[in-house]
């Protein structure tokens, strides 16, 4: 009888590279590096089924730092990779790691088709709402008026929207989540692993040098509870230090506001409860802003529906086959004749 | 029913049929006549009956151009007959011209005194104004030096269906097989296979496979028992003499290129997975793979070319073999991803089916110029492996030298083939694959000593080990390697020192493959004529001719195009002249004069057409004399 010994238990520690990490000092990317550890450890990711594949920018170095398989790609392409490297081998547990220049401007066309084809994997997207690694640019999803060394005077283009797109796309999971609220974050991304299909994550990221600040109207310390709604599947969308403030749908019209309980008659029961599984709520939780609104972060939408993979596999199925894979009988197949 | 008659045919000719060694027949139509699936046919009878043969589909850029023009034009030629048979023919022995723009646009390639079928039924006001014939040529004298054979080909396949109970659109759609019936009388082709076909193709409506085939039959029944004016016979082609015997099939090149990318695979142990957006004249692979699951292939149709050149790569990451196919405007996208592949050593085959350019230039039409495109089109000093299949057959045989290559070395392979070879088919010997020399993949699952860039000290090829082996976890990517540990590294003598040994790596290859041999012609002497891809044919008619003419000059034809064969500076060194005769304006021509400072120069034609052989003896003969 074999006697298995069961694998240590892997810590967030043995998913670090001995790499030197060459993100500036302060940048948002080094607690998402940790999150990410600490998520592989708790899931017991096992580090050779697993690839990290990025293309190109700041968030594209994260490969590099993690002890499993990696593949550092070209800008904009990595989900084009990441769908070449599961239709070669579906087991693989694949990571994508994008800066919002990389996922929605170059590479824009790819992450829609990712999105509707539901490969299966997750798909990180790291957004500082400018370009890092080209020293400062504003980017698509850089807010209009935006100053940078390509927009002295402000940028005049409108933001995309991450979430909404990957809504619009077809993906079945968007989450959000926040670089430094790590007790937020591996939660978001122990979801988006289990999710079957294509497990979309926008993270906002702090770029320390080129856009300091930029989210923190949100993200500091004494922002989150104001502004920030922490959204969960099956619970009240309420937010604000004491729960008080919640999210309604305005009577008569097809939109939600924001409403306070106790105040003009609204009680618990007039608060809108969570279902991740309702896509038009979901784009509602993906549009909301400061100052009017908070903004949501965790599970916005999840709706499984089969993977690329699994669809491939059913095609392949109720193909019948001709010759068995019988190379020469497929030559041989057809019209042929023989010369003496 | 029995519709085998050709033999009693022959037994009832009156006038002997007129002898050819071989015939050249262009069927010209309408897009909508179905001249493309009536020269397929005729092709399989030709085989069939043991011809050897060349076809040239040559059709229009647009789907449905108008009815009756001239741009709407499409034709399909086939060269058969009892000689070797290296191109689809220079002049038609006979023109099937089933309206006036198609007799108006192919009756200059016609041979003086060849025979002419037209449908006159389309030969009315409207269509011969659409044409541009100021007056109608079947009546102004014209046509007087060549045979003209009319026929009311609309009526009388309406008479030959009448009995379906078809709409008379329906009814006359089977107007090219009546015409194929007629030409099958012509040259005593057999009907049965043909017949079958329209069975097994309509099986859901058997009224139109059963119009089809009566009116097949019925053209054949007018060509035995009717008298042509001048009391034509048709044509005899006796049987092919001398074929190595075995078992034959007509192939063409893009099935012969995605059978060989499998058959590849297969030898190199790996499943593949072809990755690929539709463009003409490429897509014909994608849709031969697509049906090809049983044998390890998966297709993917991606986004947009780049994502293909990508997901091929990721793919091969993972340890499949990727490959991507394209036109010259899709390689032109590939390029960076192609670069990665460089970069990051890993097998990958691009296949490029060349065609007219620059930007769309004529997609339908055939060229070779993306040779420079290929050996020098990226950024970078980034080298590759080069091929050029030079006929339909010869694809499968390119193909699986394009994995063994990729795959032995880690490299990239750019594959040339043209929409010429790409929908020319041929007869083929069909290869035993068990009798091919396998060349099994070793991936790296031993972690002593590894890196990802530890290179075999003989090929200089990398190890290929791939996610999912334990203890071998590494990253790769475009930034440059160490050359002794593989990770990222911004040293510029460490960037000299692997900008040297990828390009060392691949001109070794040149020590791996075949040594340059002569085609046909002596190993030295006064000229030589080298080629490489679809132009194989056409030289080497031409200059087995002139040989047959006494005259002296030799054939040398390149399949490997980068890095080229080892002797072959030698070689060319042997011959006072050189000519590189090209479907662009002399790309293999430079690569040529700077390799070897050789005194080449070009034949070169950008028409869209391939070359004819006498243009070729011609430009030949007026260098030796020059
Ligand atoms: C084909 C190509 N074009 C442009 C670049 C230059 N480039 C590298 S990263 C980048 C933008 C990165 O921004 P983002 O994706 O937001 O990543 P960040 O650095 O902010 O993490 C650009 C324009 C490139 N590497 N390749
Ligand atoms: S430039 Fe910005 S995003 Fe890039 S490493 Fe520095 S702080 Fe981080
Ligand atoms: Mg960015």
């Amino acid at each position: 009888m074999n006697v298995v010994t069961p694998p240590a238990k892997l810590t967030a520690k043995d998913f670090a590279t001995d790499q030197e990490v060459r993100w500036c000092p302060g940048c948002g990317d080094y607690a998402i590096l940790k999150g990410v550890q600490k998520t592989l450890a708790d899931i017991g990711a096992v580090p050779e089924k697993t690839v990290f594949i990025s293309g190109i920018g700041c968030a594209a170095r994260f490969p590099y730092y993690m002890a499993t398989y990696g593949f550092h790609t070209i800008h904009g392409r990595a989900p084009t990779f990441a769908t070449g490297v599961k239709l070669a081998n579906p087991e693989l547990d694949v990571w994508v790691v994008s800066g919002d220049g990389d996922a929605l401007s170059i590479g824009g066309n790819h992450l829609i088709h990712l999105l509707r084809r539901n490969v299966n994997l997750q798909f990180l997207l790291f957004n500082n709402e400018i370009y890092g690694l080209t020293k400062g640019q504003y980017s698509p999803t850089s807010r209009a008026g935006t100053r940078s060394p390509s927009t002295p005077m402000g940028s005049v283009d409108n933001p995309i929207s991450a979430t909404q797109l990957a809504l619009a796309a077809g993906a079945r999971f968007v989450a959000r989540a926040v670089d430094s609220q790590q007790k937020h974050l591996p939660g978001v991304l122990v979801r988006a692993h289990a999710h079957i299909g294509t497990s979309f994550v926008e993270i906002f990221q702090n770029c320390i040098v080129y856009n300091d600040g930029v989210f923190s109207d949100f993200t500091a310390k004494d922002k989150i509870a104001g502004s920030q709604i922490a959204v969960e599947h099956g619970k009240p969308l309420t937010f604000g230090a004491d729960s008080q403030m919640g999210l309604h749908i305005k009577p008569g019209a097809f939109e939600i506001e924001v409403v306070t309980i106790g105040e003009d008659g609204i009680t618990e029961a007039d608060i809108l409860v969570h279902d991740e599984t309702n896509k038009v709520l979901a784009t509602l939780l993906a549009g909301m802003q400061g100052p009017a609104f908070p903004v949501a972060i965790g599970v916005l939408y999840c709706d499984p529906a089969p993977s690329y993979e699994q669809g491939i596999e059913a095609v392949k199925q109720r193909t019948p086959s001709k010759t068995g894979g019988d190379i020469n009988a497929l030559l041989r197949s057809g019209h042929t004749w023989q010369v003496d | 029913m029995d519709t085998n008659t050709a033999l009693k045919t022959e037994f009832n000719d009156v006038a002997p049929r007129q002898q050819l060694e071989s015939a050249v027949v262009r069927f010209a139509g309408d897009s909508g006549d179905g001249m493309q699936v009536t020269g397929g046919q005729f092709t399989l009878s030709a085989a069939l009956a043991g011809n050897n043969l060349a076809t040239f589909p040559d059709f229009p850029a647009e789907i449905r151009a108008p009815v009756g023009t001239t741009f709407g034009v499409s034709s399909f030629q086939i060269n058969f007959g009892s000689r070797v048979i290296k191109t689809s023919g220079d002049e038609f022995d006979l023109l099937v011209a089933m309206n006036p723009a198609a007799l108006f646009v192919e009756l200059k390639g016609l041979k003086p005194g060849g025979v002419i079928i037209v449908d006159t039924g389309s030969f009315n006001a409207r269509n011969l104004r659409k044409a541009g014939y100021l007056a109608n040529p079947l009546e102004d004298g014209s046509l007087d030096g060549y045979r003209v054979i009319e026929l009311d080909i609309s009526q009388l396949t309406l008479d030959a269906v009448k009995e379906f109970g078809l709409t008379n659109k329906e009814a006359l759609r089977c107007k090219n097989f009546w015409t194929l019936g007629y030409v099958f009388w012509m040259f005593a082709n057999k009907r049965k296979e043909t017949v079958d076909w329209l069975r097994q193709k309509f099986a859901k409506r058997p009224e139109i496979a059963e119009a089809n085939v009566a009116a097949l039959n019925a053209g054949h029944a007018l060509g035995e028992t009717s008298e042509t004016a001048d009391g034509f016979q048709g044509f005899a082609i006796p049987q092919k003499e001398h074929a190595e015997p075995g078992l034959y099939r007509t192939v063409m090149g893009s099935e012969a290129i995605a059978w060989g990318l499998v058959t590849g695979a297969k030898l190199a142990g790996l499943n593949l997975t072809f990755c690929s957006y539709p463009i003409t004249p490429a897509s014909s692979v994608l849709h031969t793979l697509s049906n090809m699951g049983e044998y390890n292939v998966s297709t993917f149709q991606a986004e947009d070319e780049i994502a293909a050149a990508c997901a091929a790569i990721g793919a091969s990451y993972a340890g499949s073999l990727g490959v991507t196919s394209s036109s010259g405007p899709g390689i032109a996208l590939k390029g960076e991803a192609i670069g990665l592949a460089i970069g990051i050593e890993i097998p990958l085959i691009v296949l490029n089916t060349q065609r007219a350019g620059p930007s769309t230039g004529l997609p339908t039409k055939t060229e070779q110029s993306d040779l420079y495109q290929a050996v020098y089109g990226r950024n970078a000093d980034s080298p590759l492996v080069v091929l050029a299949a030079r006929s339909p057959a010869d694809c499968f045989d390119v193909a699986i030298e394009a994995v063994r290559l990729a795959t032995k070395y880690m490299t990239p392979v750019m594959l040339l083939s043209d929409g010429y070879i790409g929908n020319a088919a041929e007869p083929w010997l069909i290869p035993d694959i068990d009798a091919l020399t396998p060349f099994p993949v070793q991936f790296r699952t031993d972690p002593e000593g590894f890196h990802p860039f530890v290179r075999n000290p003989e090929t200089l090829a990398r190890a290929w080990a791939i996610p999912g082996t334990p203890d071998l976890m590494h990253r790769i990517g475009g930034i440059e390697k160490d050359y002794d540990s593989g990770h990222i590294s911004y040293d510029p003598d460490n960037h000299q020192k692997m900008t040297t040994v990828r390009a060392a790596k691949i001109n070794g290859i040149a020590r791996d493959i075949p040594e340059q041999s002569v085609e046909v012609g002596p190993d030295s002497g006064p000229i030589a004529v080298v080629g490489w891809g679809s132009t194989y044919g056409p030289i080497n008619r031409a200059v087995s001719n002139l040989l047959d003419q006494g005259k002296t000059v030799s054939h040398i034809h390149l399949t490997h195009i980068w890095p080229l064969p080892a002797n072959l500076g030698e070689l060319l060194g042997q011959f006072d002249k050189i000519l590189v005769p090209e479907m662009n304006t002399g790309q293999l021509l430079t690569v040529l004069r700077s390799e070897f400072l050789a005194p080449a120069k070009g034949i070169n034609k950008v028409t869209g057409q391939p070359f004819k052989i006498r243009e070729l003896e011609l430009a030949i003969t007026a260098e030796m004399e020059a």
